[in-house]
């Protein structure tokens, strides 16, 4: 370990158990102060609202990561026209605010849609419905990173051995998938578990989950105290996930180096050609049609005016500011193995984002007014949010490093920034573009920061789509959205442009 | 655009602020102050009468107004708080922040009349379940045939742990069923399509055409009529009376600028003011207007009796009557 990469390790540990620390000491006084926790028995209800929460997001998951396997794979060994541009779609639904996701659901399942009513989308089944469309794309877009990351010399060599194509699966494709998968669970089943307005819009009073408790506890009942008691119960909660998980992942090597594009031979026999087209079929079938809702909605409807225009300058300021900061944090965590480093990653997802952000209010209660503090904390939470995902990504392709790597580079002796120049940084580039992409997109679509923190004059894409809803202007949302939906797209085929130009 | 060139320059850490006039900052609540809402126009009216400029702080809603309230506590900088309703009033009483408004509470023109000192009302709302009449030709005529009728006719309601709306339904059916509203909400219940966060999830989802029916406020269809020339959503009229919304504002006594304060507050029900409530709020004015107001308006719903708690017994009694809902929507 070179002095350098660790000093950067120690900053970015700091950094996020200093915002942690921002946000929940400052409630711990004030919840201390003003009395709070009146009701800190916890019923049996709460009991029922954690096991609902599990259940859809455990099936969320599941669904979400085989489809998004069998739909990467297919991908990574087929050539076909508009791939391209289907993972680029792929980064869209990321961007969406939940309620344009479940609008565009709606639309296509809904009791007025367009598939009128096939599935009943008020329940489960609607909620599993937009998980996936939310989580499907993620997963197929992290695993055809990992796929895409193999030593072409594995196929190779795996030809002359003439491998079937599960030999290759078995032997070749799945070591490396393997150590993508926890933490892509993880991550998902998070991000599902913590689902708000999908899960109260499609679910109903009976489908609760803990952040709406939470939510509860401290927007109704303004109680400090419960809130902070049951945000703890869903940090200890993800952090036996966190470290369950961890116990899974595995180092691998020979990694693709040079980034050049495998050509495989695999995939050929009928059966596997028609799985392939049918992962394709299936995954795009969930997620293009309600993103043609949003672009068929949204197209009579852009506006490109002050307010839209202004709105996009702020969504775009605060995804490179997230963006950077999520790379720069991301960068040193990925390279650390502790559970404590996987979970100080996870930060910003499992701790609630309003509780951290009334904490963070508390503390700078003093600077509200300035402009600039508001639009660095919405940056700083953004950036927390989007770490768990830059984060995944870029261990998955540093753990195609190997210690091989390591060694070598300390017997050449290549230190220190140097060697982050000259070798680290050009092996991981075609991730930290993805990473970089994922957190730029998801701070985009972001409305939780903007809301909790933001005031008046810090109005962002979907923060406009809010407003809009909340007055009769839906037409108008649906134009905003579009545009939201199109800067996302916009992004990702940059990002695999500037990726195949190098 | 000059906002967003203004914020980049706002980032530079040397600014000096130019405070030569009087400046008066409002909490409100971001539709308020949204550019088609009236907070754009009320400022210009306002600032054309002193020489002082609005500041306005913009929060999600009331309840979101009334949190940041409890927060800052002593140290808020509003001096103005405007957009909390009757059903948090009480709470925002109890914060001990508030001065008297001095406003003669005789000008304040809402159903029942108006007696608080502190709180003044600046609009008003019945709520009401807006149906699309092309679906449905016969609407419940009362909340008993909306609870008792045909499950195949859904409505999207809000939650009333998150949303306002949310909780003047949950009231509307305590007033009305009292002691048997779990009972009345377990037979609703097959009814229900979904119970959406906030009231912008449920009105999507019902201009979608998810649901013939949404609860909603009796001035919505004037919105359609008004903007959108639609007239096929129209408010059902309820024979037990309407539950209703009153929006007040009012002002932190220890202000340094607390003459300013009064000066809006006064200001608030006059013509000016009010003009601005009907077509950019979409609610009832709660003073004297000097434009009559649009014709969609007089089409309006106007129910015969008007269904409120007072702000102590909702205060009193919320938390017990959700957990009572939760109950009752769960089984």
């Amino acid at each position: 370990m070179n002095n350098s990469l660790s000093s950067w390790q120690w900053s970015a540990s700091a950094f996020i158990v200093g915002a942690v620390a921002l946000g929940l000491v400052p409630l711990l006084w004030f919840a201390m102060n003003h009395g709070g926790g009146q009701d800190w028995h916890f019923d049996q209800s709460i009991f029922n609202v954690l096991l609902f929460t599990l259940k859809q997001a455990f099936f969320s998951t599941v669904i979400s990561l085989a489809l998004g396997l069998l739909t990467a794979r297919a991908l990574a060994r087929r050539e076909f026209f508009g791939k391209r541009l289907l993972l680029g779609l792929f980064a869209v639904p990321f961007a969406l605010p939940a309620i344009v996701a479940v609008l565009g659901v709606s639309a296509v399942y809904g009791h007025n849609g367009w598939l009128g009513g096939i599935v009943n989308i008020y329940g489960l089944g609607g909620i599993l419905l937009v998980h996936v469309f939310f989580n499907l794309p993620l997963a197929a877009k992290l695993f055809h990173e990992t796929l895409t990351g193999i030593a072409p010399e594995n196929f190779k060599l795996a030809e002359q051995l003439s491998f079937s194509d599960r030999e290759i699966f078995r032997h070749v494709e799945w070591p490396h998938l393997r150590s993508a998968l926890p933490s892509l669970f993880s991550l998902i089943f998070l991000l599902c578990a913590a689902s708000f307005v999908v899960v109260l819009t499609l679910g109903g009073p009976a489908a609760t989950t803990l952040e709406v408790a939470i939510y509860q506890a401290l927007r109704m009942d303004f109680d400090v105290g419960r809130a902070l008691a049951l945000s703890i119960l869903q940090i200890i909660l993800c952090l036996i996930l966190v470290v369950l998980s961890g116990r899974l992942v595995l180092q691998q090597q020979s990694p693709n180096q040079n980034t050049q594009v495998i050509l495989r031979h695999d995939g050929g026999a009928t059966l596997a050609r028609l799985m392939d087209g049918l992962a394709i079929a299936i995954a795009t079938a969930i997620v293009l049609p309600p993103l043609l809702v949003v672009v068929i909605a949204g197209a009579p409807n852009v506006v490109i005016n002050e307010t839209t225009f202004s709105a996009l300058g702020f969504s775009l300021i605060i995804g490179s500011g997230a963006t950077l900061l999520a790379l720069a944090l991301a960068w040193p965590l990925a390279q650390m193995q502790q559970a404590a480093a996987q979970s100080l990653a996870l930060a910003g997802l499992i701790i609630p984002p309003a509780v951290m952000a009334t904490g963070w209010f508390l503390a700078f209660k003093e600077f509200d007014t300035a402009f600039a503090v508001t639009l660095c904390a919405v940056i700083g939470l953004n950036g927390l949010m989007a770490l768990p995902f830059s984060v995944a990504v870029l261990r998955s392709r540093y753990a195609q490093l190997g210690p091989s790597h390591h060694r070598l580079c300390e017997e050449l002796g290549v230190l220190g920034w140097n060697r982050f120049w000259t070798i680290d940084l050009p092996f991981m580039l075609p991730a930290v573009r993805q990473a970089g992409l994922l957190a730029f997109v998801m701070s985009l679509g972001d409305l939780t920061a903007v809301t909790l923190l933001g005031s008046q004059g810090l109005m962002t894409l979907p923060a406009l789509i809010h407003q809009q809803m909340g007055n009769y202007r839906s037409t108008a949302a649906s134009g905003t959205a579009l545009l939201l939906a199109l800067s996302c797209y916009g992004l990702a085929l940059v990002a695999q442009r500037s990726g195949r130009a190098r | 655009m000059k906002k967003l060139i203004f914020s980049l320059a706002a980032l530079l850490p040397f600014i000096a602020p130019a405070a030569a006039k009087e400046t008066l900052t409002i909490y409100t609540y971001e539709s308020f102050t949204a550019e088609w809402g009236p907070g754009p126009k009320i400022k210009a009216a306002f600032e054309k009468t002193c020489d002082c400029d609005i500041n306005w702080v913009a929060l999600g809603d009331g309840v979101a107004v009334l949190n940041r309230l409890k927060l800052e506590g002593k140290d808020t900088k509003a001096d103005v708080v405007l957009g909390l309703d009757t059903n948090i009033t009480d709470e925002a009483r109890a914060l001990g922040l508030f001065g008297k408004h001095g406003v003669d509470v005789a000008r304040a023109k809402v159903p029942g009349g108006w007696t608080d000192e502190e709180f003044l009302p600046f609009d008003y709302g019945h709520f009401a379940v807006i149906y699309d009449s092309e679906k449905i030709p016969n609407p419940p005529k009362s909340l008993d045939e909306l609870v008792n009728g045909d499950p195949a006719q859904k409505i999207i309601l809000e939650d009333p742990r998150t949303s306002t709306p949310g909780l003047g339904f949950l009231l509307w059916m305590k007033s009305i069923y009292g002691d048997k509203a779990d009972a009345a909400w377990k037979k609703l219940r097959p009814r229900i399509l979904t119970t959406a966060p906030g009231w912008s999830e449920a009105y999507a989802l019902f201009t979608k055409g998810e649901a013939p029916m949404v609860f909603s406020y009796v001035t919505s269809p004037a919105y359609h009529i008004e903007v959108e020339k639609v007239t096929k959503y129209k408010a059902a009229e309820f024979s037990e009376g309407h539950y209703l919304q009153i929006e007040v504002a009012g002002l932190i006594e220890a202000s340094k600028e607390h003459a300013l304060a009064q000066k809006f507050l006064d200001f608030m029900l006059t013509a000016d003011f009010q003009n601005e409530i009907p077509t950019n709020n979409w609610m009832m004015p709660a003073g004297e207007t000097s434009v009559a107001l649009p014709a969609a308006f007089n089409d309006l719903v106007k129910p015969a009796k008007t269904l409120l708690y007072s702000p102590a017994e909702v205060n009193k009694n919320r938390r017990a009557w959700i957990e009572e809902w939760q109950k009752a929507v769960n089984e």
